[in-house]
Protein backbone atom coordinates (compact mmCIF):
# COMPACT_ATOMS: atom_id res chain seq x y z
CA UNK A 1 0.00 0.00 0.00
CA UNK A 2 1.58 3.25 -0.68
CA UNK A 3 1.40 6.70 1.49
CA UNK A 4 -1.53 7.86 -0.09
CA UNK A 5 -3.53 4.70 -0.49
CA UNK A 6 -3.40 4.54 -4.33
CA UNK A 7 -2.43 1.10 -5.79
CA UNK A 8 1.01 0.54 -7.46
CA UNK A 9 -0.10 1.67 -10.87
CA UNK A 10 -2.58 3.79 -10.18
CA UNK A 11 -2.32 7.46 -11.14
CA UNK A 12 -2.95 10.70 -8.81
CA UNK A 13 -5.89 12.78 -9.14
CA UNK A 14 -5.78 13.87 -13.00
CA UNK A 15 -7.39 17.31 -13.84
CA UNK A 16 -6.49 18.28 -17.07
CA UNK A 17 -8.40 21.69 -18.94
CA UNK A 18 -7.57 23.10 -22.84
CA UNK A 19 -8.06 26.90 -23.50
CA UNK A 20 -7.03 28.02 -19.88
CA UNK A 21 -5.63 31.47 -21.21
CA UNK A 22 -6.88 34.14 -23.28
CA UNK A 23 -3.66 35.71 -24.63
CA UNK A 24 -1.81 32.47 -25.66
CA UNK A 25 -2.76 31.16 -29.08
CA UNK A 26 -3.14 27.42 -26.84
CA UNK A 27 -3.14 26.70 -23.16
CA UNK A 28 -3.65 24.47 -20.53
CA UNK A 29 -4.01 23.39 -17.03
CA UNK A 30 -2.58 20.03 -15.45
CA UNK A 31 -2.56 18.92 -11.73
CA UNK A 32 -1.61 15.47 -11.01
CA UNK A 33 -1.84 15.09 -7.23
CA UNK A 34 -0.01 18.33 -5.71
CA UNK A 35 2.13 18.95 -8.67
CA UNK A 36 -0.03 21.57 -11.03
CA UNK A 37 1.60 22.95 -14.59
CA UNK A 38 0.01 25.25 -16.81
CA UNK A 39 1.52 25.59 -20.27
CA UNK A 40 1.16 28.72 -23.10
CA UNK A 41 2.15 28.33 -27.42
CA UNK A 42 2.58 31.11 -29.27
CA UNK A 43 3.32 30.70 -33.09
CA UNK A 44 4.57 30.06 -35.83
CA UNK A 45 5.43 33.37 -35.50
CA UNK A 46 8.65 34.98 -36.64
CA UNK A 47 11.69 34.30 -35.00
CA UNK A 48 14.59 36.22 -33.43
CA UNK A 49 17.14 35.91 -33.15
CA UNK A 50 17.43 35.22 -36.72
CA UNK A 51 20.52 32.57 -36.75
CA UNK A 52 18.24 30.35 -35.15
CA UNK A 53 16.23 29.99 -38.32
CA UNK A 54 15.91 27.07 -39.72
CA UNK A 55 15.17 26.74 -43.40
CA UNK A 56 14.17 23.32 -43.02
CA UNK A 57 11.48 23.36 -40.32
CA UNK A 58 10.34 25.74 -37.83
CA UNK A 59 12.76 26.45 -34.44
CA UNK A 60 10.92 24.78 -31.35
CA UNK A 61 11.51 26.98 -28.23
CA UNK A 62 10.62 25.60 -24.30
CA UNK A 63 10.74 27.65 -21.64
CA UNK A 64 10.03 25.57 -18.40
CA UNK A 65 10.26 27.88 -15.32
CA UNK A 66 9.12 27.31 -11.55
CA UNK A 67 7.26 29.89 -9.95
CA UNK A 68 9.10 31.40 -6.49
CA UNK A 69 6.55 29.75 -4.59
CA UNK A 70 6.01 26.18 -6.31
CA UNK A 71 8.01 24.46 -3.73
CA UNK A 72 8.34 24.39 0.59
CA UNK A 73 11.75 26.23 0.24
CA UNK A 74 11.35 29.46 -2.06
CA UNK A 75 12.75 28.97 -5.11
CA UNK A 76 15.11 31.74 -6.57
CA UNK A 77 13.43 33.48 -9.92
CA UNK A 78 14.75 33.03 -12.73
CA UNK A 79 16.54 30.31 -15.11
CA UNK A 80 19.01 27.85 -13.68
CA UNK A 81 21.01 24.99 -15.03
CA UNK A 82 18.54 22.43 -14.01
CA UNK A 83 15.42 24.26 -15.65
CA UNK A 84 17.10 24.72 -18.69
CA UNK A 85 17.73 21.67 -19.17
CA UNK A 86 14.76 20.87 -18.86
CA UNK A 87 13.38 23.03 -21.17
CA UNK A 88 15.23 21.31 -23.23
CA UNK A 89 14.34 17.71 -23.12
CA UNK A 90 11.19 18.87 -23.35
CA UNK A 91 11.09 20.17 -26.49
CA UNK A 92 12.97 17.37 -27.44
CA UNK A 93 10.26 15.56 -26.05
CA UNK A 94 7.73 17.46 -27.80
CA UNK A 95 9.38 17.38 -31.64
CA UNK A 96 8.73 14.35 -33.21
CA UNK A 97 4.67 14.73 -33.07
CA UNK A 98 4.98 18.34 -34.61
CA UNK A 99 4.83 19.29 -38.12
CA UNK A 100 7.69 21.46 -38.39
CA UNK A 101 8.81 20.78 -41.89
CA UNK A 102 5.42 22.41 -42.53
CA UNK A 103 6.64 25.62 -41.19
CA UNK A 104 10.12 26.72 -42.25
CA UNK A 105 12.17 29.61 -40.79
CA UNK A 106 9.55 30.40 -38.08
CA UNK A 107 9.39 29.48 -34.30
CA UNK A 108 6.79 28.01 -31.61
CA UNK A 109 7.46 29.07 -28.12
CA UNK A 110 5.93 27.05 -25.75
CA UNK A 111 6.44 28.49 -21.79
CA UNK A 112 5.91 26.35 -18.96
CA UNK A 113 4.80 27.73 -15.43
CA UNK A 114 5.00 25.00 -12.88
CA UNK A 115 3.00 26.61 -10.22
CA UNK A 116 2.60 23.63 -7.50
CA UNK A 117 5.74 21.25 -7.18
CA UNK A 118 4.99 17.59 -5.70
CA UNK A 119 7.94 15.84 -8.53
CA UNK A 120 6.81 14.76 -11.80
CA UNK A 121 6.67 18.60 -12.92
CA UNK A 122 8.75 17.89 -16.16
CA UNK A 123 5.89 15.36 -17.06
CA UNK A 124 2.91 17.73 -15.89
CA UNK A 125 4.45 20.27 -18.07
CA UNK A 126 4.83 18.01 -21.38
CA UNK A 127 1.08 17.11 -20.20
CA UNK A 128 0.12 20.70 -20.12
CA UNK A 129 2.40 22.33 -23.35
CA UNK A 130 1.27 18.68 -25.46
CA UNK A 131 -2.52 20.05 -25.09
CA UNK A 132 -1.49 23.90 -25.44
CA UNK A 133 -0.16 22.90 -28.83
CA UNK A 134 -3.08 20.88 -29.72
CA UNK A 135 -5.36 24.28 -28.99
CA UNK A 136 -2.80 26.45 -30.92
CA UNK A 137 -4.21 24.70 -33.76
CA UNK A 138 -0.39 23.38 -34.77
CA UNK A 139 -0.23 20.62 -36.97
CA UNK A 140 0.65 17.59 -34.84
CA UNK A 141 0.82 13.49 -35.32
CA UNK A 142 -0.42 12.95 -32.13
CA UNK A 143 -0.25 14.51 -28.23
CA UNK A 144 2.23 13.17 -26.27
CA UNK A 145 2.04 11.83 -22.49
CA UNK A 146 4.16 11.74 -19.88
CA UNK A 147 4.10 10.65 -16.45
CA UNK A 148 7.42 8.72 -14.10
CA UNK A 149 7.12 5.33 -12.51
CA UNK A 150 9.98 3.91 -10.22
CA UNK A 151 10.47 1.08 -7.68
CA UNK A 152 9.32 1.55 -4.20
CA UNK A 153 10.14 -0.97 -1.50
CA UNK A 154 10.09 -3.79 -4.23
CA UNK A 155 7.00 -2.50 -5.94
CA UNK A 156 6.91 -0.72 -8.86
CA UNK A 157 5.08 1.95 -8.42
CA UNK A 158 3.84 5.02 -11.37
CA UNK A 159 3.04 8.40 -10.73
CA UNK A 160 5.49 9.03 -7.97
CA UNK A 161 5.10 11.99 -5.00
CA UNK A 162 7.56 13.92 -3.50
CA UNK A 163 7.74 11.37 -0.26
CA UNK A 164 7.76 8.40 -2.78
CA UNK A 165 10.89 10.12 -4.52
CA UNK A 166 13.07 9.99 -2.08
CA UNK A 167 12.49 6.28 -1.19
CA UNK A 168 12.53 4.99 -4.22
CA UNK A 169 15.66 3.35 -5.39
CA UNK A 170 15.22 5.60 -9.03
CA UNK A 171 12.33 7.89 -10.81
CA UNK A 172 11.96 7.46 -14.57
CA UNK A 173 10.51 10.05 -15.98
CA UNK A 174 9.03 8.93 -19.42
CA UNK A 175 6.89 10.71 -22.28
CA UNK A 176 5.34 8.67 -24.90
CA UNK A 177 3.60 9.14 -28.16
CA UNK A 178 0.86 6.57 -28.53
CA UNK A 179 0.08 7.27 -32.04
CA UNK A 180 3.64 6.92 -33.56
CA UNK A 181 4.22 4.10 -30.22
CA UNK A 182 7.55 5.74 -28.79
CA UNK A 183 9.20 7.11 -26.24
CA UNK A 184 10.12 10.80 -26.70
CA UNK A 185 12.10 11.52 -23.19
CA UNK A 186 13.66 9.34 -21.10
CA UNK A 187 15.69 9.61 -17.78
CA UNK A 188 16.45 7.76 -14.90
CA UNK A 189 19.28 8.15 -11.83
CA UNK A 190 19.05 5.71 -9.47
CA UNK A 191 20.24 2.33 -9.25
CA UNK A 192 18.23 -0.80 -11.23
CA UNK A 193 18.86 -4.04 -12.73
CA UNK A 194 18.35 -4.36 -16.49
CA UNK A 195 14.67 -5.85 -16.22
CA UNK A 196 14.08 -3.27 -13.60
CA UNK A 197 14.31 -0.27 -15.56
CA UNK A 198 12.10 -2.75 -18.58
CA UNK A 199 9.45 -2.90 -16.38
CA UNK A 200 9.44 0.45 -15.05
CA UNK A 201 9.36 1.86 -18.14
CA UNK A 202 6.31 -0.85 -19.44
CA UNK A 203 4.77 0.47 -15.87
CA UNK A 204 5.15 4.08 -17.18
CA UNK A 205 3.96 3.33 -20.75
CA UNK A 206 0.93 2.51 -19.59
CA UNK A 207 0.31 5.41 -17.55
CA UNK A 208 1.09 7.46 -20.33
CA UNK A 209 -1.83 5.91 -21.88
CA UNK A 210 -4.32 6.76 -19.51
CA UNK A 211 -3.02 10.02 -19.21
CA UNK A 212 -3.13 10.58 -23.16
CA UNK A 213 -6.99 9.18 -23.07
CA UNK A 214 -7.59 12.35 -20.26
CA UNK A 215 -5.92 14.88 -22.91
CA UNK A 216 -7.85 13.91 -25.54
CA UNK A 217 -11.11 14.05 -23.18
CA UNK A 218 -9.99 17.81 -22.38
CA UNK A 219 -9.61 19.06 -26.21
CA UNK A 220 -13.03 17.48 -26.88
CA UNK A 221 -14.34 19.37 -23.44
CA UNK A 222 -13.04 22.43 -24.54
CA UNK A 223 -15.14 22.84 -28.12
CA UNK A 224 -18.15 20.81 -26.46
CA UNK A 225 -20.18 23.59 -25.43
CA UNK A 226 -20.02 24.77 -28.80
CA UNK A 227 -21.34 22.09 -30.97
CA UNK A 228 -25.02 22.55 -32.32
CA UNK B 1 -1.94 46.33 -34.74
CA UNK B 2 -1.38 48.49 -31.56
CA UNK B 3 -1.15 51.62 -33.10
CA UNK B 4 -4.19 50.66 -34.98
CA UNK B 5 -6.07 49.97 -31.47
CA UNK B 6 -4.08 53.57 -29.77
CA UNK B 7 -6.12 55.50 -32.74
CA UNK B 8 -9.76 53.76 -31.85
CA UNK B 9 -8.70 54.33 -28.37
CA UNK B 10 -8.31 58.40 -28.49
CA UNK B 11 -10.90 57.97 -31.31
CA UNK B 12 -13.68 56.67 -28.95
CA UNK B 13 -12.41 58.82 -26.17
CA UNK B 14 -13.39 62.04 -28.16
CA UNK B 15 -17.13 60.73 -28.30
CA UNK B 16 -17.04 60.24 -24.46
CA UNK B 17 -16.47 56.06 -24.88
CA UNK B 18 -13.97 53.38 -23.84
CA UNK B 19 -13.09 50.50 -25.93
CA UNK B 20 -15.00 47.97 -23.94
CA UNK B 21 -18.05 50.37 -23.01
CA UNK B 22 -17.00 50.81 -19.44
CA UNK B 23 -18.41 53.57 -18.04
CA UNK B 24 -15.18 56.33 -17.32
CA UNK B 25 -15.33 55.22 -13.43
CA UNK B 26 -15.65 51.90 -14.06
CA UNK B 27 -14.34 48.54 -12.69
CA UNK B 28 -13.72 45.68 -14.60
CA UNK B 29 -15.18 42.43 -13.06
CA UNK B 30 -12.99 41.18 -9.94
CA UNK B 31 -12.86 38.01 -8.97
CA UNK B 32 -10.42 36.73 -6.20
CA UNK B 33 -9.90 33.29 -4.84
CA UNK B 34 -7.41 32.53 -1.62
CA UNK B 35 -5.67 29.41 -0.94
CA UNK B 36 -5.01 28.11 -4.37
CA UNK B 37 -1.49 27.28 -4.28
CA UNK B 38 -0.89 24.27 -1.35
CA UNK B 39 2.94 25.24 -1.38
CA UNK B 40 2.47 28.26 -0.40
CA UNK B 41 2.00 29.56 2.88
CA UNK B 42 -0.52 32.32 1.48
CA UNK B 43 -2.07 32.25 -2.47
CA UNK B 44 -4.33 34.69 -4.70
CA UNK B 45 -5.66 34.34 -7.39
CA UNK B 46 -6.49 37.44 -8.91
CA UNK B 47 -9.23 38.49 -11.79
CA UNK B 48 -9.64 41.90 -13.39
CA UNK B 49 -11.45 41.63 -16.41
CA UNK B 50 -8.84 39.46 -18.30
CA UNK B 51 -5.82 39.85 -16.21
CA UNK B 52 -4.84 37.21 -14.45
CA UNK B 53 -2.40 37.23 -11.68
CA UNK B 54 -1.37 34.80 -9.03
CA UNK B 55 0.53 35.87 -5.59
CA UNK B 56 2.68 33.44 -3.39
CA UNK B 57 3.79 34.02 -0.05
CA UNK B 58 6.82 31.96 1.15
CA UNK B 59 8.16 32.50 4.60
CA UNK B 60 11.77 31.96 5.76
CA UNK B 61 13.82 32.46 8.76
CA UNK B 62 16.79 34.63 8.38
CA UNK B 63 18.84 37.15 10.05
CA UNK B 64 17.31 40.86 10.52
CA UNK B 65 19.22 43.84 8.40
CA UNK B 66 21.91 45.42 11.05
CA UNK B 67 19.91 48.64 10.92
CA UNK B 68 16.47 47.25 11.17
CA UNK B 69 17.36 44.60 14.35
CA UNK B 70 13.75 44.38 15.58
CA UNK B 71 12.20 43.86 12.77
CA UNK B 72 11.26 40.97 9.97
CA UNK B 73 11.64 41.50 6.33
CA UNK B 74 9.08 42.14 3.28
CA UNK B 75 9.56 41.81 -0.11
CA UNK B 76 7.63 41.87 -3.28
CA UNK B 77 8.59 40.16 -6.68
CA UNK B 78 7.23 40.20 -9.94
CA UNK B 79 7.56 38.14 -13.18
CA UNK B 80 5.70 38.35 -16.03
CA UNK B 81 6.24 34.95 -17.51
CA UNK B 82 5.48 34.78 -21.01
CA UNK B 83 2.63 32.88 -21.32
CA UNK B 84 0.40 35.99 -20.59
CA UNK B 85 0.85 38.09 -23.36
CA UNK B 86 2.92 37.83 -26.91
CA UNK B 87 5.18 40.72 -26.20
CA UNK B 88 6.49 39.50 -23.08
CA UNK B 89 10.24 37.89 -23.63
CA UNK B 90 11.82 35.46 -21.24
CA UNK B 91 14.95 36.70 -19.16
CA UNK B 92 15.60 38.73 -16.59
CA UNK B 93 12.55 41.50 -15.17
CA UNK B 94 12.29 44.52 -17.80
CA UNK B 95 11.18 47.86 -16.84
CA UNK B 96 7.36 47.08 -16.76
CA UNK B 97 7.73 44.30 -14.12
CA UNK B 98 10.37 46.11 -11.55
CA UNK B 99 7.88 49.28 -11.59
CA UNK B 100 5.04 46.76 -10.84
CA UNK B 101 6.93 44.18 -8.01
CA UNK B 102 7.79 48.18 -6.78
CA UNK B 103 4.54 50.13 -6.32
CA UNK B 104 3.01 47.29 -4.96
CA UNK B 105 6.31 46.72 -2.61
CA UNK B 106 5.96 49.97 -1.62
CA UNK B 107 2.00 50.01 -1.34
CA UNK B 108 2.51 47.21 0.86
CA UNK B 109 5.04 48.20 2.94
CA UNK B 110 3.93 51.79 3.43
CA UNK B 111 0.47 51.41 4.61
CA UNK B 112 2.50 48.98 7.47
CA UNK B 113 -0.37 46.41 6.22
CA UNK B 114 2.11 44.15 7.86
CA UNK B 115 3.92 44.73 11.82
CA UNK B 116 7.13 43.94 10.60
CA UNK B 117 8.17 43.99 14.65
CA UNK B 118 5.76 41.28 15.04
CA UNK B 119 8.04 38.78 12.85
CA UNK B 120 10.86 39.34 15.01
CA UNK B 121 12.07 35.70 16.51
CA UNK B 122 14.36 36.38 18.35
CA UNK B 123 17.70 38.64 18.56
CA UNK B 124 19.37 36.97 15.31
CA UNK B 125 16.74 35.15 14.02
CA UNK B 126 13.38 37.56 11.97
CA UNK B 127 10.73 36.26 9.35
CA UNK B 128 11.26 36.88 5.72
CA UNK B 129 8.24 37.38 4.03
CA UNK B 130 8.67 37.00 -0.08
CA UNK B 131 5.20 37.91 -2.09
CA UNK B 132 6.23 36.56 -5.64
CA UNK B 133 4.04 37.66 -8.05
CA UNK B 134 3.13 35.60 -11.20
CA UNK B 135 0.72 37.08 -13.93
CA UNK B 136 -0.30 35.10 -16.24
CA UNK B 137 -2.81 36.63 -18.60
CA UNK B 138 -2.29 40.35 -19.48
CA UNK B 139 -4.90 42.62 -20.06
CA UNK B 140 -4.01 45.68 -18.50
CA UNK B 141 -3.11 47.01 -15.12
CA UNK B 142 -1.35 45.33 -13.40
CA UNK B 143 -0.69 47.73 -10.14
CA UNK B 144 -4.34 47.24 -9.24
CA UNK B 145 -4.18 42.99 -9.92
CA UNK B 146 -1.24 42.59 -8.35
CA UNK B 147 -2.21 44.58 -5.41
CA UNK B 148 -5.25 42.76 -4.46
CA UNK B 149 -3.66 39.68 -5.33
CA UNK B 150 -0.74 40.04 -2.69
CA UNK B 151 -2.86 41.77 -0.38
CA UNK B 152 -5.18 38.93 0.20
CA UNK B 153 -2.03 35.90 -0.18
CA UNK B 154 -0.92 38.18 3.09
CA UNK B 155 -3.93 38.57 4.72
CA UNK B 156 -4.75 34.57 4.34
CA UNK B 157 -1.09 33.08 5.05
CA UNK B 158 -0.61 30.87 7.62
CA UNK B 159 2.94 30.83 9.64
CA UNK B 160 4.94 28.00 9.28
CA UNK B 161 6.01 26.59 12.42
CA UNK B 162 9.50 27.57 13.67
CA UNK B 163 11.27 24.71 16.22
CA UNK B 164 14.76 23.97 16.62
CA UNK B 165 16.17 26.52 14.32
CA UNK B 166 14.87 24.70 11.62
CA UNK B 167 11.31 25.72 9.41
CA UNK B 168 8.53 23.40 9.48
CA UNK B 169 6.26 23.99 6.38
CA UNK B 170 4.16 20.97 7.58
CA UNK B 171 2.65 22.58 10.58
CA UNK B 172 1.18 25.95 9.53
CA UNK B 173 -0.83 28.14 12.06
CA UNK B 174 -1.58 31.31 12.87
CA UNK B 175 -1.71 34.41 10.80
CA UNK B 176 0.91 37.46 9.73
CA UNK B 177 0.16 40.43 11.89
CA UNK B 178 -1.72 42.01 9.89
CA UNK B 179 -3.22 45.74 10.69
CA UNK B 180 -4.77 47.29 7.13
CA UNK B 181 -5.77 46.29 4.21
CA UNK B 182 -4.36 48.91 1.61
CA UNK B 183 -5.94 48.98 -1.76
CA UNK B 184 -4.47 50.58 -5.12
CA UNK B 185 -6.79 52.40 -7.72
CA UNK B 186 -5.11 52.90 -11.17
CA UNK B 187 -6.50 55.88 -13.49
CA UNK B 188 -5.38 56.61 -16.62
CA UNK B 189 -5.50 60.02 -18.62
CA UNK B 190 -6.49 59.72 -23.04
CA UNK B 191 -7.18 62.92 -24.37
CA UNK B 192 -8.03 64.64 -21.20
CA UNK B 193 -10.39 62.25 -20.31
CA UNK B 194 -9.95 59.74 -17.27
CA UNK B 195 -10.36 56.08 -17.12
CA UNK B 196 -10.03 53.93 -14.35
CA UNK B 197 -8.69 50.52 -14.42
CA UNK B 198 -7.04 50.43 -17.63
CA UNK B 199 -7.20 47.58 -20.38
CA UNK B 200 -4.24 46.76 -22.54
CA UNK B 201 -5.20 49.15 -25.04
CA UNK B 202 -6.17 52.06 -23.10
CA UNK B 203 -2.89 51.57 -20.96
CA UNK B 204 -0.80 51.81 -24.39
CA UNK B 205 -2.53 54.69 -25.59
CA UNK B 206 -2.62 56.54 -22.12
CA UNK B 207 -0.69 60.35 -22.02
CA UNK B 208 -0.74 59.84 -17.84
CA UNK B 209 -1.21 57.34 -15.01
CA UNK B 210 -1.87 57.66 -11.62
CA UNK B 211 -2.09 55.01 -8.86
CA UNK B 212 -3.53 55.65 -5.41
CA UNK B 213 -3.23 53.18 -2.93
CA UNK B 214 -5.83 53.78 -0.05
CA UNK B 215 -5.70 52.19 3.61
CA UNK B 216 -8.69 51.00 5.70
CA UNK B 217 -8.76 54.54 7.53
CA UNK B 218 -9.16 56.40 4.11
CA UNK B 219 -5.70 57.66 4.42
CA UNK B 220 -3.59 57.62 1.49
CA UNK B 221 -0.35 55.15 1.66
CA UNK B 222 1.18 55.87 -1.67
CA UNK B 223 1.44 57.56 -5.00
CA UNK B 224 3.06 56.53 -8.42
CA UNK B 225 2.22 58.93 -11.46
CA UNK B 226 3.58 57.32 -14.89
CA UNK B 227 3.27 58.74 -18.26
CA UNK B 228 4.72 61.39 -20.36
CA UNK B 229 1.89 64.03 -19.72
CA UNK B 230 1.08 66.19 -16.45
CA UNK B 231 -1.78 66.72 -14.45
CA UNK B 232 -3.72 69.86 -13.25
CA UNK B 233 -4.41 69.98 -9.62
CA UNK B 234 -8.67 69.33 -10.68
CA UNK B 235 -7.73 65.95 -12.21
CA UNK B 236 -5.52 65.05 -9.42
CA UNK B 237 -8.25 65.70 -7.23
CA UNK B 238 -11.29 63.63 -9.20
CA UNK B 239 -8.49 60.95 -9.26
CA UNK B 240 -8.22 61.19 -5.49
CA UNK B 241 -12.34 60.89 -5.22
CA UNK B 242 -12.27 57.71 -7.48
CA UNK B 243 -9.79 56.45 -5.77
CA UNK B 244 -11.51 56.71 -2.22
CA UNK B 245 -14.91 55.28 -3.66
CA UNK B 246 -13.33 52.60 -5.76
CA UNK B 247 -10.96 51.62 -2.75
CA UNK B 248 -14.29 50.57 -1.11
CA UNK B 249 -15.44 48.33 -3.91
CA UNK B 250 -12.87 46.42 -3.78
CA UNK B 251 -12.01 46.11 -0.43
CA UNK B 252 -15.56 44.74 0.03
CA UNK B 253 -14.83 42.03 -2.52
CA UNK B 254 -11.46 40.64 -0.69
CA UNK B 255 -13.73 39.71 1.92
Amino acid sequence: MRDDGRANEELRELVIKAGVFKNAEGSAYVKMGNTVAVAGVYGPRELFPKFLQNAEKAHLKCRYNMAPFSTKDRKRPGQDRRSQEISKVIADALEPVIFTKEFPKVGIDIYIEILQGDAGTRCAGINAASVALADAGIPMRGLVAAVAAGKVDGDYVLDLTYNEEEKTKADVPVAYAPSLKKVTLLQMDGDLSHEDVRNVINVAIKGCEKVHEAQVEALKNKYREVTL
Amino acid sequence: MMAISEEYVRELSERGMRIDNRKDDEFRDVKIETGVIKSAEGSAQVKLGNTTVIAGVKLSVGEPFADKPDEGVLMVGAELTPIADPEFEPGPPGIRSIEVARVVDRTVRESKMIDVKGLKINDKAVWIVNVDLHVMDFDGNLIDAGNLAAVAALATAKMPKYEDGKVNYDERSGSLPVTTMPISVTTVKVNGKLFVDPSKEEEATADARLTVSIKNSGNICSLQKGGTEGFTVEELDKMLNIASEKSEDLRAALK
